[in-house]
């Protein structure tokens, strides 16, 4: 057997590194100004998009600890109580890590309705967390229409991992 | 050889997962340890934040543009789609703007001869600066935005935003290069204003949705839609007089304000330095993300 050299060594971890740099600039993604009418109000959530989807094909390349530093950023940059979305992420990608194989080799609309299932649970949970810390009932709706935004938006970033998946994984 | 090494496959697998395991349950620990804290020592995270905002501005200002652009883009073409329309109506608002403009310069220089005339004390010059929104969280969860100015460029805790159109919000926390600001329709932002025609007093209070309320008011105080809200000033904060909208709704218990600004548009802000010297010591002041007045 030909023994790798290290700019094949390198090059393998490097694009081994893909579902990681991807997250992050969904985290970036969620801090920007959008300002879009309507649609400012809420911003659809790119990183549970992207997390969900690491999560059931390679969460080998998206440990715990690169989900809670992603998520830490993603509530220091967005003004989020700080740990509020790492303890949702974790949860998910628990959740997500026993049922995973469920959805290899399954059709396309399959995962979607996974993800269907998924998001409601982030937002449910997410509102459930808000309103404990900040001791009020935060008000439900925004929650909503985020999730059945980012439920909607799913498939264009579906075709676009794959992609990404299929190019930037190829032979780890 | 290869049955010692299946043997060693089968002890590393269940302890790989027993890891995995441990690192969950310690970083779920850790999430749940950090939002308690956070909780109970603001200032801790406040200075976390500025820290990472500063470091973030770079990246997100230079994201920011092509943002920007590609949402300006969208209301470019819908602009263009009704643009003589649009230039017959500002034609008209102009003709109604001049008019304005000869009588605010009259009541002006009437006022400033009255204001003499009555020794009045002349409130603080305030002085501003102007700065570009870099990140728009639009989370569920707060309304914030970041802008590119921070203690460098004199901002401070605590100051007043404007944009053209009316009030935005306060500062609540600042880095060297970047600020949080947290708009007025934030869950957090309580905010003391009057209802210019009746001049009772209430308390805006954001509610996370894009009208906030009117707490505090007087059980037999007049508010009708429409009535145009402005900051008191009490408190010494917020500048008086700064408009902030127009009461979109009067119920049995409550009374909904539609502020004047457009949050769609949220491109340029203004920060103005008005805080009376020596009225309200920095740790005194409203505002802490996560902290309930």
């Amino acid at each position: 057997m030909r023994v790798a050299t290290w700019v094949e060594r390198t090059d393998l971890q490097l694009r081994g590194l893909t579902p990681f740099a991807f997250t992050l600039l969904m985290v970036l993604a969620s801090a920007l100004p959008w300002h879009l009418p309507s649609f400012a109000p809420v911003t659809p959530a790119f990183t549970a998009m992207a997390i969900y989807y690491w999560s059931i094909y390679r969460p080998d390349k998206l440990p715990y600890a690169a989900t809670f530093c992603l998520a830490m950023l993603l509530d220091l940059l967005t003004g989020t109580p700080l740990g509020l979305s790492a303890l949702v992420y974790l949860l998910v990608q628990v959740i997500l890590n026993s049922q995973r194989t469920f959805f290899h080799g399954k059709p396309f609309l399959v995962v979607w309705w996974g993800f269907s299932l998924v998001m409601p649970g982030i937002a449910l949970v997410s509102w459930i967390i808000a309103s404990l810390y900040f001791n009020t009932l935060v008000p439900p709706m925004p929650f909503v229409i985020q999730a059945v935004l980012t439920i909607l938006l799913y498939p264009l970033f579906a075709v676009l991992l794959s992609a990404l998946h299929r190019h930037m994984m190829r032979g780890i | 050889m290869r049955a010692y090494r299946g043997r060693a496959l089968l002890l590393a697998l269940p302890l790989k997962s027993l890891i995995q395991r441990f690192a969950f349950a310690l970083l779920v620990g850790a999430a749940i340890t950090i939002m308690i804290l956070s909780r109970a020592e603001p200032r801790l995270v406040d200075n976390l934040r500025g820290t990472v905002s500063d470091a973030a501005t770079p990246i997100l200002e230079f994201f920011s543009h092509p943002a920007a652009s590609f949402a300006s883009l969208v209301e470019e073409v819908d602009a263009s789609l009704d643009v003589h329309k649009e230039n017959a109506r500002l034609e008209e608002q102009n003709a109604q703007l001049r008019k304005w403009q000869s009588i605010a310069a009259q009541i002006s220089r009437e006022n400033e001869e009255l204001r003499r005339m009555l020794h009045v004390v002349p409130d603080p010059e305030s002085s501003f600066i102007t700065a570009r929104v870099i990140s728009d969280s639009g989370g569920p969860f707060v309304r914030t935005v970041l802008i590119n100015a921070g203690a460098q460029d004199n901002v401070r805790k605590g100051q007043a935003v404007i944009t053209s159109e009316g009030l935005t919000g306060r500062v609540v926390s600042t880095g060297r290069h970047s600020a949080r600001i947290l708009l007025l329709t934030d869950l957090n932002s309580r905010i003391p204003v009057v209802v210019e025609s009746s001049r009772e007093r209430a308390v805006l209070a954001g509610n996370n949705t894009p009208n906030p309320r009117l707490e505090f008011l007087a059980v037999d105080a007049r508010v009708v839609v429409g009535s145009r809200i402005v900051t008191s000033g009490q408190g010494g904060i917020f500048p008086p007089g700064l408009p902030v909208g127009i009461v979109s709704s009067v119920g049995e218990e409550r009374a909904l304000v539609q502020p004047y600004v457009n949050w769609d548009r949220l491109e340029y802000i203004t920060v103005l330095d008005y805080i009376l010297p020596g009225f309200l010591p920095e740790t005194k002041r409203a505002g802490r993300i996560g902290e309930l007045k």
